[in-house]
């Protein structure tokens, strides 16, 4: 099996309170989190994509796209950005780095079809660190692929 | 049981299909098309996996493992333009995966004894940049 991993890097502040838990306890479970104004990281988010390497070019997929596809469905909505004002699947779930990482990953399955319906290649995990010491993975199920030994002989392409 | 050891090689290259124009190049490759080429300190983690001899304590003797990692990656990749001095990419793209694929290639044959087996190549085009074949 190939696959390929991309790491992205956004900034974005947060506030982690639960509606359903009062100020003292918000207070305790969450503690410096908790503070009324919020506080930052910078985020890293690591995209793993597997599936049919394509023989011509040698490439899963051209990196252009799958940046063209982060960019456009998950940093943007994201980077720079008040996670719980500004991104809306957060006005009432707490951004925790767990639920940040199940929206990206409600994203990615929302939308990878449309955008690489076209190729035979899946997102088989997700990976954010919140900081060099907080890091949350989350592994997806993928078709079986085969990349045969004769596929791999195929990836041969005089180049210029 | 997984036992890895890694290995640094700095290697230029360019990624270019002769049967496309330069714009298609570019849609294709990016930056990584310019046909001048450009370098990376590529990272490799070789990964085997076996289970301790019984005598020894080992999977595989770390210094064997970075005598295979040097005359197979190393030797030959390192401070070398690939798409002109490193087999086979005068005629397969060294784009990332094909070079973990090669190196793929080279080492299996080392690892194919009774007690332990590849199990995996890591390549590090960059700290943001890997491809896994295993």
């Amino acid at each position: 099996m190939i696959s390929i991993t991309r790491r992205y890097h956004f900034p974005a502040s947060h506030r982690l309170h639960s509606p359903l838990l009062s100020e003292p306890e918000n207070a305790r479970l969450y503690g410096k989190c908790n503070n009324p104004f919020g506080h930052g990281h910078d985020y890293t988010l690591e995209l793993t994509v597997t599936g049919q390497l394509d023989g011509a070019s040698g490439l899963l997929v051209p990196l252009s796209r799958l940046d063209g596809f982060v960019q456009s469905k998950i940093l943007g909505l994201f980077a720079y950005r008040n996670i719980n004002i500004d991104v809306p699947q957060f006005a009432i779930l707490v951004p925790t780095t767990e639920n940040v990482l199940r929206v990206i990953g409600e994203l990615v399955r929302q939308y990878w079809p449309e955008s690489f319906g076209d190729l035979k290649i899946y997102v088989s995990r997700i990976q954010i660190q919140e900081t060099e010491r907080n890091g949350f993975e989350m592994v997806l199920p993928v078709p079986e692929i085969k990349n045969s030994s004769a596929e791999r002989n195929e990836s041969v392409m005089v180049h210029a | 049981m997984l036992i890895t050891r890694r290995a640094e090689f700095s290697a230029s290259h360019f990624c270019r299909a002769a049967s496309l124009n330069d714009h298609e190049n570019w849609e294709l490759f990016g930056e990584e098309s310019h046909s001048g080429g450009h370098g990376h300190n590529f990272v490799v983690e070789v990964s085997v996996e076996g289970e301790p001899d019984p005598i020894t304590g080992m999977i595989v003797d770390l210094k064997e493992l970075k005598d295979i990692l040097d005359r197979e990656i190393v030797t030959p990749m390192d401070h070398r333009f690939l798409n002109y001095e490193v087999e086979p990419f005068g005629r397969v793209i060294p784009t990332t995966a094909n070079i973990a694929l090669e190196i793929w290639r080279r080492l299996e044959r080392r690892f194919s004894v009774a007690r332990y087996r590849l199990a995996r190549v890591r390549l590090f085009e960059t700290a943001d940049l890997y491809v896994d074949v295993d």
